[in-house]
């Protein structure tokens, strides 16, 4: 189907790449389950969302389990500040992102695939609910996919609720039950006990996108891209202070400096990666890796170029996450408070060292105490602004003017 | 047996517990971990929590209750599993591989000091000006983690207004730390579902549908949330003052009745083990303390049994003999306040199969006002009626517009044990230090049936004792009368009795299996109403239910904390005393019998009683009041 938008101005090594919609999933039905797990394995494929867990060891445990219904859960929650890369794939490119949904349901044994589509993205859901019609038309989806007697898989789309902490796979599972979207306790794992308590694999927009091309180009293919624990490519949403923002679709391992080249940023101070949960990298680290081995990333890079106050960049930050922490544990519903009356305070001058260290120390209890990824992730901004930048961040003292 | 229906809980706030294995000798059933290094063995699915106590290590919880479903997320109990980046809440984590624990190390203390200085630096309030501030469990995990200063501040200004709209719980908010236990009490544990959280982030709090005051939706008053909250953010709407007041007024004769629960327990208060029965020594104490009379709700009980079992026999005989369509039956009991309401709110249409009985608390109130008012020549309106009750919907049911039918308020306050525990401290009274002595007359002298009343299926064990004999002219043809069917905590509990050799007048009964059920907390009696409305208990003759869970041995004024373990023993005691009784069945209270000769002369379910003793009930909305 023809959603009307060029796509031929992308370019890319995988996901940005042509691709015949319904081919992949003829040759993960010819080839078997077996094979679609090797060609997985094979990729060393991880998670896009985020956390990077490989994707094949994901949808093996899901396989694996015996349960009445098994459900496969696409996680286009997209709330991570910066990130727009799903909406991209989505828009631009369905075939991959749903075939690539059927070849799981056909992976794992699951009957019914559930799109979760941030609520902010709802102009999207005529075209994508047409867009399924389109492969129900074409046998894509339905009875007997493709002629295999017994493959029945069927794909709905849900729009979310809004918060950020819904993209969280528990939270997302809770609230497509009809929830609050708080996470769970783990362990059970969804892939376990997911949405209903049936097995379910929640995977990245991006992540789906991937498969057919590893698929029809197998697994060392796509291996030979990017390094050796982060294979393939990655789209990076880049915004901030650069002559050319966008989606870019790049091998791992490409470090800082060479992203900033691509998109034209001049005089860059700071680069944030990976979100409001990610951390904020100086100049000094500029050659740092963007990788799950080093600078990992969701997808979102926000650069900072000179003019920008990092006590400002930090109190946004604090500001995000005290309004969307989910407020169920302690560390982080109170945790965030803290830290960002400690910023208030950093803005004023109104504090001693002594306090700020037991910030920082508060903030390492957040990592490892916090119930669910939120939390763990919300003080890294604080944490690397203050180490990186504290000659920037202690000089505003008092003046309550942030230095820029 | 009756099957129960799944909880309506939301899955966020129901236990993500693996089933431990049936046979704990089966192959793979239990599995060996290192606990603090020592190699220990659990059963499959145990948390680390379980695993923990079992072992003599002590983990701090807050958010964690043994009788709700799991939350893991005050994160207190935090603990390191080797190859997890993060720390985990010991209380929500399954063992279900060999996993390697650590309890104490740097990381765990740190975290631990740090949520409780998190915490602490939310928490409005000061210890010395609350009532739970000799159990209150933040206040003790300060106290253990060495805490000497507020490290993160202290909220030093008041955010919340109490709200005291309700007669029974009282909620400050100010002093939550929303550890969520009462949510998960109401809705899982109790089913009514009144509070929940709303908002996120830092306005996290927990409200009422639409920020209402309790008074205005559908709480029950049961009272269980403020047993299980760990501070003192919940609370009952307390009368001492007013007490006191009448106390100290030389115009006014204060009679007091105490319900065999409060007696089971209020030892608890003052340090001794739960299930120590105090019920000679609070006699004297109430004296000592200035109560004029001191009775016991045992004999109003005796009297229930006597109006609702008679109520039975009656709609038995209307149903079998005059074969009336339209007889409402089962019966189902009345005296649980919280319960009342539980029905009004979600099965209004079927209030119709309630006993119109009062409760003992109502009942004694009545009689108080009218016969012995008249009996001892008292002006009833001098007369002001306290009853300590385990409960704190017995506030609320005082307080019911309809429960005047002496003429005045029939029982003028309703007091919890907490409460008159602390009446009694402050009154300078050691309690098991006092001499035992008598109840007064002529509501002093029970039977070990009105007794019973205080655990679950304890009204169904003292009607049948009754019912039987009258029905068959021989005792319950039980070993010393303990009905076994009706004792014990399971939820809902099903028997039956069949009647043989029946008297004449009782001769249609000839050969009818009674069949009964007793369930009690309101997650129970939900299972029952919808099998009810599912024809399911079409054949069923009596329900017993009780709003709190054990029965009012478990009630929500009764002394913090509750355990199962520790209603299982307060059961015992009265149990107990039961047997220790000389009369032991409702209707041979010599007392009973003088007051239906004397007083209610018309019999039981008679016009008088009808009159003071019976009472209707209020439909009400499944939102709101
Ligand atoms: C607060 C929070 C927000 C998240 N938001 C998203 C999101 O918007 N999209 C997403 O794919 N994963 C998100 N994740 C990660 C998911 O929990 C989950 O790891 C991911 O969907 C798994 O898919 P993957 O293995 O394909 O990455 C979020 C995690 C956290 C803790
Ligand atoms: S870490 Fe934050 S978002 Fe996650 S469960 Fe805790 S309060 Fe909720
Ligand atoms: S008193 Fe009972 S019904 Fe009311 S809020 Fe507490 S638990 Fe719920
Ligand atoms: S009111 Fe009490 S039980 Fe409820 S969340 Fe607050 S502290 Fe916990
Ligand atoms: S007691 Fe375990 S998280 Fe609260």
């Amino acid at each position: 189907m023809d959603l009307g938008i060029e796509k031929s101005a992308r370019k890319g090594l995988v996901l940005f790449t042509q691709y015949e919609a319904g081919s992949a999933i003829k040759k993960a039905i010819a080839g078997g389950r077996e094979d679609v797990l090797f060609e997985l394995r094979e990729s060393r494929l991880k998670g896009r969302g985020g956390a990077g867990f490989p994707t094949s060891t994901k949808w093996m445990i899901t396989a694996a389990a015996t349960a009445e219904k098994k459900y496969i859960v696409c996680n286009a929650d997209e709330g991570e500040p910066g990130t727009f890369k799903d909406r991209v794939l989505l828009m631009e490119y369905p075939e991959a992102v749903f075939d690539g949904m059927v070849i799981a349901g056909y992976t794992i044994g699951a009957q019914y695939g559930i799109v979760y589509l941030r609520g902010e993205y709802e102009y999207m859901f005529a075209m994508l609910k047409e867009y399924l019609e389109g492969m129900r038309a074409k046998n894509l989806l339905g009875q007997n996919i493709l002629g295999k007697e017994g493959f029945n898989f069927d794909i709905e789309i849900r729009l979310g609720s809004g918060a950020y902490v819904c993209g969280e796979e528990t939270a997302l599972i809770e609230s497509l039950e009809g929830q609050r979207g708080e996470p769970r306790n783990r362990p059970p794992y969804p892939v376990n006990t997911g949405y209903m308590g049936f097995p379910t694999v929640v995977n990245n927009v991006e992540t789906l996108a991937a498969v057919p091309h590893i698929l029809l180009k197998t697994g060392e293919w796509f291996r030979k891209h990017g390094t050796d624990k982060s294979t393939g490519s990655k789209l990076f949403s880049v915004s901030g202070d650069c002559e050319r923002p966008g989606v870019y679709e790049l091998p791992w391992g490409i470090s800082v400096r060479e992203l900033l080249d691509v998109v034209g940023a001049r005089d860059t101070k700071a680069v944030q990666v990976g979100g409001a949960s990610g951390v904020c990298i100086p100049k000094s680290q500029f050659m740092r890796k963007l990788s799950y081995e080093d600078a990992g990333t969701g997808g979102s890079v926000m650069v900072f170029n000179e003019t920008r106050s990092m006590l400002n960049v930090m109190h946004n930050f604090m500001d995000f996450f005290v309004e969307e922490s989910c407020g169920q544990c302690t560390p982080c519903r109170i945790g965030n408070e803290r830290l960002l009356e400690g910023v208030h305070k950093l803005i004023s001058g109104d504090f001693t060292f002594a306090y700020i260290r037991n910030l920082k120390e508060l903030g390492a209890t957040m990592q490892v105490a916090s119930k669910c990824g939120l939390g763990q992730s919300s003080p890294n901004a604080f944490l690397s602004i203050l180490e990186n930048f504290s000659d920037e961040i202690y000089q505003s003292n008092g003046s309550g003017v942030t230095h820029a | 047996m009756l099957k129960q229906t799944e909880s309506r809980a939301p899955v966020s706030q129901k236990s993500h517990k693996i089933d431990k294995p049936v046979d704990p000798n089966s192959i793979g059933a239990t599995i060996t971990i290192e606990l603090n290094e020592k190699k220990i063995a659990v059963p499959l699915g145990t948390t680390i929590l379980e695993a923990c106590k079992a072992n003599q290590v002590r983990v701090p919880t807050l958010c964690h209750h043994e009788d709700l479903c799991i939350a893991g997320v005050c994160r207190v109990c935090v603990v390191e599993v080797e190859g997890m980046k993060s720390l985990q809440a010991a209380c929500a984590f399954p063992i279900t591989s060999q996993i390697k624990i650590k309890t104490s190390t740097e990381n765990v203390r740190k975290a631990r000091r740090h949520i409780i200085d998190l915490l602490l630096s939310e928490h409005h309030g000061e210890c010395y000006t609350c009532v739970r501030n000799r159990n209150c469990e933040l206040r003790a995990l300060a106290s253990e983690y060495g805490v000497d200063g507020f490290t993160f501040g202290h909220r030093e200004k008041k955010m919340h207004e109490i709200d005291k709209s309700s007669y029974s719980v009282l909620r400050d908010m100010d002093k939550c730390i929303l550890c969520r236990r009462c949510v998960r009490t109401c809705i899982d544990l109790q089913e009514v579902g009144v509070l929940e959280a709303i908002d996120r982030g830092g306005k996290t709090h927990i409200g009422t549908f639409m920020g209402k005051p309790l008074s205005e939706v559908i709480c029950i008053n049961c009272g269980q949330c403020i047993n299980r909250c760990p501070t003192g953010a919940l609370f009952t709407n307390d009368p001492s003052d007013d007490i006191w007041r009448a106390i100290d007024d030389p115009t006014k004769h204060v009679v007091i009745q105490t319900a065999p629960s409060p007696r089971a327990a209020i030892g608890e208060e003052f340090g001794m083990p739960a299930g120590t029965s105090m019920t000679g020594e609070l006699n004297t104490a109430l004296r000592r303390i200035g109560f004029d009379k001191v009775f016991d709700t045992d004999f109003s009980a005796d009297l229930t049994i006597m109006e609702e079992g008679t109520e039975l026999l009656l709609r038995l005989k209307a149903a079998l003999v005059d074969k009336d369509p339209n007889v409402k039956l089962p019966q189902f009991t009345s005296c649980s306040p919280g319960w009342v309401k539980f029905i009004e709110h979600f099965y209004p249409e079927s209030l119709d199969y309630l006993s119109t009985a009062k409760s003992p608390q109502q009942m004694f109130g009545a009689l108080m006002k009218t016969y012995y008012a008249q009996e001892y020549n008292l002006d009833p309106k001098d007369i002001v009626t306290v009853a300590v009750m385990p409960c704190s919907a017995k506030k609320f049911e005082c307080n019911r517009p309809e429960m005047v039918d002496s003429g005045y308020k029939d029982v003028d306050y309703g007091l919890t044990t907490r409460e008159l525990a602390k009446m009694i401290k402050e009154a300078g009274i050691f309690l098991p230090e006092m001499p035992k002595s008598e109840f007064n007359d002529p509501f002093g002298e029970a039977s070990g049936a009105g007794l019973i009343f205080g655990a679950t299926g304890g009204v169904m064990e003292a009607a049948l004792r009754t019912a039987y004999e009258l029905i068959t002219g021989r005792e319950v043809p039980f070993e010393n009368l303990r009905i076994e069917a009706c004792r014990g905590f399971e939820g809902i509990k099903q028997a039956s009795v069949k009647l043989e050799g029946c008297v004449p007048a009782w001769s249609f009964l000839e050969g009818v299996d009674l069949k009964f059920v007793v369930a009690h907390g309101t997650a129970n009696a939900r299972t029952v109403m919808e099998l009810f409305k599912q024809g399911e208990l079409n054949d069923v003759h009596f329900v017993e239910i009780m709003g709190c869970p054990g029965g009012c041995i478990g009630g929500g004024g009764q002394p913090i904390p509750t355990s199962p373990e520790i209603r299982k023993k307060r059961a015992e005691a009265i149990y107990a005393e039961d047997e220790s009784m000389t009369i032991r069945k409702s209707h041979e209270n010599p007392h009973v019998k003088l007051i239906y000769e004397k007083f209610l002369t018309d019999g039981p379910c008679g016009h008088k009683s009808h009159e003071l003793l019976h009472t209707k009930y209020v439909k009400r909305g499944s939102f709101i009041v």
